[in-house]
């Protein structure tokens, strides 16, 4: 294990012991939140038992659904508006302000036009998501050399073939790093949107636990959630460094 | 009489200045005809045009006015078959080791991949590559990466070699050693080389002919026989004749160097 991340492991397992022993001195009160080897325990008892896995499958579909709609739309976006100059000057003020915008500020509207369903939380996961994606992939088209333009030129190779060859390939790190924004801010969106207009799901379930002070149930959930969007952003992130490092970027 | 195998006639080159009825002069017009299998070099003020007129000659850009033709056939903006070009710019794709980047070069060459392999790892061979093929270019020095973009360039077997100041973003020591390099992979490949430089000495010690071009709109206002022999290399600048060489071309870029600052020289 590296240095780095021996302090890493040091800084988490230090904040769990601050909390274990604020806990048990009583200056957390157990109705606020229990010791951490407790919520530990309950989340495999969770597991183990299978509870909410309906509900944990369902949140995780719509969190899929929304990054794979807001990156798949924010690449082509992107990729369009990067060939017309005149339309990026039109929207760039809208990219620069736009996670200024409270979404969630619409959810009324967001029920009126779609219900209680799946669709407010898609949307609201999709539009956090994709403007960070169109933004990211503008910024990786902006950087490709014009040499390699030109390179791709004297190969004679057709705009597909450029596309596939050079710019897909030279753009990989910041697609990945689109992937890595758009993913947590789909998870932010969904999980968030449940919690205010969900009949189900796991951000539905967690409000559902704290209004009803069960903590053997909200915190696990929580702690679900932590883990499951740590354990992707790693994976990316992973990938990411992969990538870089071989181009001598990190 | 050798024949011409690249041929520019009255080319000039405007670019638009976005101004109404405006455009900025870039190049011309200007004649020159570059023989098959001869080491051909073009210097010149910075902003003379150079780098254009090697875009026009590759087909990267098409001309306002004029003719180009590569081997009897008209330029227009395609690059044709059969020409190879290297920036001076890093054209390496980093995402691709230097194997791959090699044979990146003959993916739109029609032939297996039997024989891809075989003339990569030629090249590989001819450049000295042999120890890095596996290495991916972020881990090389800027003279192996500019090596690198050679090889991919040449493993295509062009017959015309576009140089644009490949040699520009080295050190001078690596600078002298690539030029012997350059020579060696003329005489090995008998293509046709068409050098941009503003190195004086690089292009004395390198081309059998060196056309100087004025400010801007470049023209050619002098052309320079060398006279070397084929077999050559960087010993050459020791020769009697070579100071003369760079004299000439020096008294005539002065000048034209000292129109493009705007003030025209007066001392010794």
């Amino acid at each position: 294990m590296s240095r780095l991340r021996l302090f890493q492991f040091a800084v988490v397992a230090s904040v769990i012991l601050l909390l274990e022993a604020l806990c048990f001195a009583g200056f957390i009160d157990k109705v606020t939140m229990p010791p951490p080897h407790i919520i530990v325990r309950d989340f495999f008892r969770m597991i183990l038992a299978g509870r909410y896995f309906g509900e944990i499958a369902k949140s995780l579909a719509n969190v899929l659904l929304a990054f794979a709609a807001a990156y798949v739309f924010g690449v082509v976006s992107g990729t369009i508006l990067h060939r017309y100059k005149t339309a990026r000057d039109v929207l760039d003020p809208l990219f620069a302000t736009y996670y200024a915008i409270p979404v969630f500020a619409f959810y009324p509207l967001f029920i009126v036009m779609f219900g209680l369903g799946d669709g407010p939380q898609l949307l609201i996961g999709f539009l956090l998501a994709v403007v960070a994606v169109i933004v990211t992939t503008l910024n990786g088209l902006d950087r490709l050399p014009s040499v390699l333009k030109k390179t791709a030129r004297v190969n004679r190779l057709n705009p597909l073939q450029t596309a596939l060859r050079i710019t897909l390939p030279f753009c990989a790190p910041y697609l990945l790093t689109a992937a890595k924004l758009a993913l947590a801010y789909a998870f932010i969106g969904v999980i968030g949107s449940e919690f205010i207009m969900a009949r189900a799901g796991m951000g539905y379930e967690i409000s559902y636990a704290y209004t009803n002070f069960d903590n053997a149930t909200m915190y696990p959930l929580i702690l679900l959630i932590l883990l499951l969007s740590i354990a992707a952003n790693s994976v990316l992130s992973h990938w990411e460094r992969v990538l870089l490092a071989r181009r001598g970027q990190k | 009489m050798v024949a011409a195998q690249v041929t520019l006639r009255g080319v000039t080159k405007v670019f638009p200045s976005g101004a109404v009825g405006g455009g900025v002069h870039a190049l011309g017009p200007i004649d020159i005809e570059i023989r098959r299998g001869e080491f051909f070099a073009v210097v010149g003020p910075s902003g003379c045009g150079k780098s254009t007129l090697l875009e026009l000659i590759a087909g990267l850009t098409a001309p306002t006015q004029g003719d180009i033709e590569f081997e009897g056939h008209a330029i227009k903006e395609n690059v044709p078959d059969g020409i190879g070009v290297v920036f001076q710019e890093d054209a390496c794709f980093s995402w691709l080791n230097v194997s791959e980047n090699i044979e990146f070069g003959l993916r739109q060459k029609n032939i297996g991949a039997a024989e891809k392999a075989r003339r990569a790892a030629a090249v590989i061979d001819m450049m000295g590559l042999r120890d890095f093929a596996e290495t991916y270019p972020a881990q090389l020095s800027g003279g192996m990466r500019q090596r690198v973009c050679i090889a991919r360039t040449i493993v295509a077997e062009p017959r015309l070699i576009l140089l644009d100041e490949p040699f520009g973003a080295l050190d001078q020591q690596t600078r002298l050693l690539m030029g012997d390099e350059m020579l060696r992979l003329w005489r090995e490949t008998g293509a046709t080389v068409f050098l941009i430089t503003h190195a004086l000495d690089e292009a004395a010690m390198l081309a059998d002919r060196i056309v100087v071009m004025s400010a801007r709109p470049g023209k050619a206002v002098d052309l320079v026989e060398t006279g070397w022999p084929r077999e050559r290399d960087s010993r050459i600048v020791e020769h009697e004749k070579f100071g003369a060489i760079t004299s000439r071309l020096w008294k005539t870029l002065r000048e034209e160097s000292l129109k493009t600052m705007g003030r025209m020289g007066s001392g010794p």
